[in-house]
């Protein structure tokens, strides 16, 4: 039953838990213990919203960047990732297998924002080796939601 | 002038659903609950396969009964999925959907005054098939209260000395019924007792909520009687590639090849390369949209249920069945008035036989958000009709 909670939820945080009680073909009660479950052993760590910021008027950039760092004895990767992550302006951390170490995902107002924080705090860290950052300029799909098309029933109105 | 056409074919009657699209196309706004296949795109590795194809220059005719590549994928296929044995050399044909085979089966099969048994409410094209084979059609009225499902003794009534097919069409459309293994033992002791075939309609076949879908290939006895027809139009969201497949004794098959050979040639061949990567490569989409269609399932017959509708639970295929008799209204009435009071468009049920009568034919091959439109427009009917009749 996880699984196919998680699958929904993971598409659509906000649907109502009656209906997923129905949708899945159990109680509703069980849906709450097991999500309230899922929430205290850190499964489910929040309900986003996913936003299409591009057609705000907001402005916001977004960059990817790649950190080549020398990994501490003792402690690894850990100790450099969680100095990034304490930002708030970064969004994601992951260990990368491959050319290079930590892929840190950015969100700021504009180019000098971002350049700012990579000169300033990121390439002066110490272990830091190098960084490339890569701005974002559109988003095509993003958590598994085509951004640029919206789907259209092109289907006959009725077929046997 | 003399009349140029052939008499077989001017006596058949046109598609009641032909009608009825007819009215809903006109309708520009309406919503539509009618349709028969997914609501879903082809998964795109299999698009990127199709495409690939083209690409590299794979336009040519493959062999009659199908890329060898893509029988041997059939071939483990049913084997994997239904424990069924067919060797992709001499027992497999690879059809222009499930539609061809159903005709080839038919042509190559039936003599001129053989009784051909279809049980309905059934898929549009086996009454029509029947008889430009030359058959008689015979039709058993599958019943509300067996859950749409054909017994044995429903068979035994229906069987004549002239009887010579059984055409079985589950998982059902219209109906979403099934059959299950039990059942299908009740009517195989009848069908070797009579000395009949069947053609087994199986294109629902991964579509099933109950057990893991059941062939009557795999009933003790069945195989060496059984046409078996699938096709990748409702599991792979395949519909528009037009591809299917007959299987069955290489006595049976190697004569309906050669109809197909001079009628069709073979299958197209960009949908031939793209079935091979769904059979290969499928499995994990077909169980994320069987997910899908059964959730949709759950939420139909929940909200049936709560507006009092009475219908039976199906378990197979991606439609609900629910009786509208309490309306005093005919399944046409019923449909016609849905449309021009609500906008929303259901097929009645006599659009698949008279059996079908007194019920409506819901497809779930919509998303979610669409259903709880057009379920929100049905309570209101419902109600509506309720007030007038004083309920």
């Amino acid at each position: 039953m996880r699984e196919q909670i998680l699958a929904i939820l993971e598409k659509n945080s906000r649907i109502d838990l009656k209906e997923l009680a129905v949708l899945l073909g159990v109680e509703e009660l069980d849906i709450v213990n097991e999500m309230a479950e899922m929430e205290k052993e850190g499964i489910i760590c929040g309900y986003h919203t996913l936003i299409d910021w591009e057609k705000t008027s907001i402005d916001k950039v977004t960059a990817l960047i790649e950190v080549r760092v020398t990994p501490q004895r003792g402690q690894g990767f850990d100790n450099i990732a969680e100095r990034i992550y304490k930002y708030p302006e970064v969004t994601a951390v992951y260990l990368i297998s491959g050319a290079y170490d930590l892929l840190v995902t950015l969100d700021g107002k504009n180019l000098r924002d971002i350049s700012r924080f990579v000169s300033d705090k990121l390439s002066t860290m110490d272990y830091v080796l190098s960084t490339a950052t890569h701005f974002i300029l559109k988003k095509y799909k993003d958590h598994g939601t085509i951004l640029t098309k919206k789907y259209e029933d092109e289907r006959e109105k009725v077929s046997p | 002038m003399r009349n140029p056409l052939a008499e077989k074919t001017v006596g058949l009657k046109p598609s009641g659903i032909r009608k009825f699209f007819d009215i809903v196309s006109e309708m520009k706004d309406a919503i539509s609950l009618g349709v028969g296949e997914p609501d879903f795109d082809t998964p795109w590795h299999i698009r990127d396969e199709g495409i690939y194809s083209l690409e590299k220059g794979r336009t040519f005719y493959t062999s009659n009964a199908g890329l060898k590549e893509l029988k041997v994928e059939i071939s483990n296929y049913l084997k994997r999925r239904f424990q069924l044995r067919y060797d992709y050399n001499g027992e497999m044909l690879v059809t222009v959907g499930g539609s061809e085979a159903i005709d080839i089966a038919l042509r190559a099969m039936v003599n001129p005054g053989d009784e051909v048994l279809i049980p309905q409410p059934s898929y549009v094209s086996y009454e029509p098939c029947a008889i430009l084979a030359g058959a008689v059609p015979v039709i058993i009225d599958l019943k509300a209260e067996h859950e749409f499902r054909l017994t044995a003794q429903q068979l035994r009534e229906a069987v004549t000395d002239k009887t010579k097919i059984l055409v079985l069409p589950f998982p059902n459309n219209p109906t979403g019924a099934i059959m299950e293994r039990k059942d299908l033992e009740a009517i195989a002791e009848v069908i070797v007792e009579k000395d009949i075939f069947v053609i087994s309609d199986e294109i629902y076949g991964e579509l099933t909520y109950k057990e893991k879908h059941v062939s009557i290939a795999e009933i003790p006895g069945m195989w060496e009687r059984t046409i078996l027809i699938g096709g990748l139009s409702k599991s792979h969201a395949m519909t528009g590639w037009r591809l299917g497949y007959a299987c069955g004794p290489q006595l049976i098959i190697e004569q309906m090849l050669k109809i197909h050979q001079y009628a069709i040639m073979c299958a197209p061949t960009t949908s031939q390369y793209a079935a091979v990567d769904a059979l290969k490569n499928g499995d994990e989409d077909v169980q994320q949209m069987r997910e899908a269609y059964n959730q949709r399932r759950r939420y139909l017959l929940y909200a049936f249920q709560q507006m009092g509708l009475e219908c039976f639970e199906p378990y197979g295929a991606f439609y609900v069945f629910p009786c509208i008799k309490e309306f005093g209204m005919t399944s046409e009435q019923f449909a016609e008035r849905f449309l021009k009071e609500e906008k929303v468009a259901v097929v009645p049920g006599t659009a698949f036989g008279e059996s079908g009568e007194g019920f409506l034919r819901i497809s779930y091959a919509y998303s979610l958000e669409n259903l709880k439109v057009a379920i929100g427009r049905l309570e209101t009917f419902v109600r509506r009709l309720r007030e007038e009749q004083g309920k």
